[in-house]
């Protein structure tokens, strides 16, 4: 077991929560304002195709990053202009931009670069393997600090919490809402890029393959704090991390692998219990999920 | 009048649907006309088109009603996926650990099994809730992923035959296989794998329609979706309902093994699920979350599953995930638009149950 718990896991614990941090801190902020955001998961997807598509076509990464947050915000409008201004059930709202991004990406890809639903291989040296890491872990004080310590993450926080009363004390709630879910897009935007441009060197099918969800459950795992999300996160990368290790590597005393599912369903497990209130309580914001309508 | 007025909504989300897409093959360099021809002229070829459009169906129409079920006591099943999953593997165990009996002991009990192991499923994030107040949503999500990996690991590590490359169970005993309708109908060639399980389907329709609308208990289910305040009020337990509404969601997501399992593969196959839970979604919000609405919407994506297929083979630019891309548009124009149309709080879903 020692020599699993080398630097190796440790820099592959960050690199696996870069892009958890990202979406988990994004959603953090829409949640915040009181919109629940499960479509993590197809915010990264935007951002990972289009960062990859866009890098592939113009040779620099920055671009393509920025192409990516732009990918994120323009998916999280959509979210916001049907939770917040249509009112719509903001849950099926986001499996529907889900779907909707499981297929366009893949559609996008299979018309421009006539494959099966992945972008063409991206050069090495156009590759950002270290900047969103560094733009993730400087992330999270920021957040912090913009949540606690600004009046715009007070106002954020009062619409999440209790709108009738914020907007009785002059917070424009619908705007805070879109800024909360805005600023969510771009930051699963910047996640997605990192897994497309990063991590790996190209865009393939549903590459996120879950991580939107489990960027969810770090956040309610980390009871929609900054840094317990963080803390959060880095766990569930650690987890993944260990699959990846152990895989072949370390047996059980029969002799046998250690199933890497189990492993797989820690972060899951954790956050079933974590909301049923075993480990302490976490407590949803207030107003999470009611749209808001002023009254007349 | 009435019929009409709920035909309408639907139908103009999924023209909106269609347009949307159409701009999107447009821009992408291709014919959208031709594109939907191939996607719709697939469906309804006789024999092949007709049966595999009609065995894409039957899992939708047993994920919409799970899902509907559950919407109508003010719950959002999004773990419809999980659940499927969970009945599929404990169908296919039952179906190989029993595989010398006779049919009629193992078919009821592989029957049962698909029904109580979905049920049970679904009746955890239904506990949860009711006795934590913790958000279904967000438990079925994580119930979803807990059932794939659990279903993946017996299925490597225990139940797989030795040096099958395909993440798959051996065979489940021949008499737990249900008869493909090919052998009742004239024309239909059995190598297409429409089964009896796609009538149990319809039947299922007919039978939540009837407990919804016809019974003491499914009056209980509808009011506490409707108003749970007013409900406790008048004396109905809304833990209790949630908890059974979960429950009946489960077992009927958990039908869809039955289709699976016992009519089309024979044994568990790992990650055979086209997101039929997710689809599920779909096709009971355009189904007006009414059982035979449910019927007609679960036609319509089966129609389009089914032409995707085609339209991947046959054009030049436009693939499969087109049928994605309309999916998710269709959603999201039916969350939007019952607003315009205020239908949104008969739902229950504007007022969801705070326990």
């Amino acid at each position: 077991m020692a020599e699993l718990l080398t630097i190796a896991l440790l820099f592959s614990t960050i690199r696996l929560a870069t892009p958890l941090i990202l979406a988990a801190i994004g959603g953090l902020f829409s949640e915040r304002s009181g919109v629940i955001n499960i479509a993590l998961e197809g915010m990264m997807l935007a951002g990972a195709f289009t960062a990859a598509a866009v890098t592939h076509g113009v040779g620099n990464p920055y671009v393509g990053l920025a192409a990516g947050m732009a990918a994120g915000l323009l998916v999280a409008l959509i979210h916001a202009v049907a939770c917040i201004r249509y009112r719509a059930d903001q849950v099926v709202t986001g499996t529907a931009i889900n779907i909707l991004m499981i297929g366009m990406p893949a559609f996008l890809s299979g018309a421009l670069f006539l494959s099966s639903g992945s972008t063409p291989q991206i050069p090495k040296d156009q590759l950002l393997p270290y900047f969103p890491i560094v733009v993730a872990f400087c992330l999270v004080p920021i957040a912090w600090y913009v949540l606690y310590r600004t009046p715009f993450g007070l106002r954020l926080r009062a619409v999440g919490e209790n709108p009738e009363a914020a907007d009785a004390a002059g917070v424009r709630v619908i705007r805070m809402r879109y800024w909360g879910v805005l600023l969510s897009g771009v930051l699963a935007g910047i996640g997605g890029a990192y897994l497309s441009v990063g991590q790996s060197s190209l865009f393939t099918r549903n590459m996120t393959s879950g991580r939107g969800f489990i960027a969810l459950a770090a956040l309610i795992f980390g009871k929609w704090r900054p840094v317990q999300t963080m803390l959060a996160c880095l766990l569930f990368g650690f987890t993944e991390a260990l699959t990846i290790q152990m895989q072949g590597v370390v047996k059980l005393p029969s002799g046998e692998d250690i199933p890497v599912q189990f492993i797989q369903m820690v972060p899951y497990i954790l956050t079933v219990i974590v909301l049923a209130g075993f480990i302490g309580s976490s407590r949803p914001p207030k107003a999470l999920g009611i749209p808001y309508q002023k009254e007349r | 009048m009435k019929l009409l007025r709920e035909l309408f909504f639907p139908l103009l989300a999924v023209v909106a649907a269609f347009i949307v897409a159409a701009l999107l093959i447009l821009a992408v360099g291709d014919n959208p006309i031709s594109a939907y021809r191939l996607l719709f002229g697939a469906a309804f070829s006789w024999p092949d088109g007709i049966g595999y459009t009609l065995f894409y169906a039957t899992p939708l129409i047993f994920t919409g009603l799970a899902v509907l079920v559950a919407f109508r006591c003010g719950l959002l099943n999004i773990g419809a996926e999980g659940q499927l999953y969970i009945a599929a593997f404990a169908t296919a165990w039952v179906g190989i650990t029993f595989a010398q009996r006779s049919a009629w002991l193992l078919l009821p009990l592989c029957f049962i099994v698909a029904i109580v192991a979905g049920g049970l499923w679904g009746a955890i994030p239904g506990i949860l809730k009711a006795r934590f107040g913790s958000h279904e949503v967000i438990n079925t999500i994580m119930l979803n992923f807990i059932a794939v990996a659990l279903a993946s690991y017996f299925t490597q590590y225990h139940y797989k035959i030795p040096g099958d490359p395909i993440m798959q169970t051996g065979p489940i005993g021949p008499g737990a296989h249900i008869a493909r309708l090919g052998k009742f109908i004239p024309g239909l060639p059995e190598r297409i794998p429409l089964n009896l399980a796609f009538i149990l389907a319809l039947l299922c329709c007919v039978l939540v329609y009837l407990f919804l609308w016809r019974t003491k208990w499914g009056y209980e289910l509808r009011a506490t979706g409707t108003n749970p305040t007013a409900a406790e009020y008048g004396g109905i337990s809304v833990r209790k309902q949630i908890v059974i509404a979960m429950t009946i969601s489960g077992a009927l997501a958990g039908m869809v093994a039955i289709n699976e399992v016992l009519g089309y593969r024979y044994r568990y196959y790992d990650g055979f699920s086209d997101n039929y839970g997710f689809t599920g979604i779909a096709v009971a919000l355009l189904g007006r979350n009414h059982p035979f609405g449910v019927v007609l919407a679960a036609l319509l994506f089966a129609i389009l599953q089914r032409g995707g297929i085609h339209v991947d083979g046959f054009s030049e630019y436009v693939t499969k995930d087109i049928v994605q891309v309309l999916q998710g548009t269709i959603i999201l124009f039916v969350a939007c638009e019952a607003f315009f149309s205020g239908q949104f709080a008969r739902f229950g879903l504007m007022r969801r149950s705070k326990v």
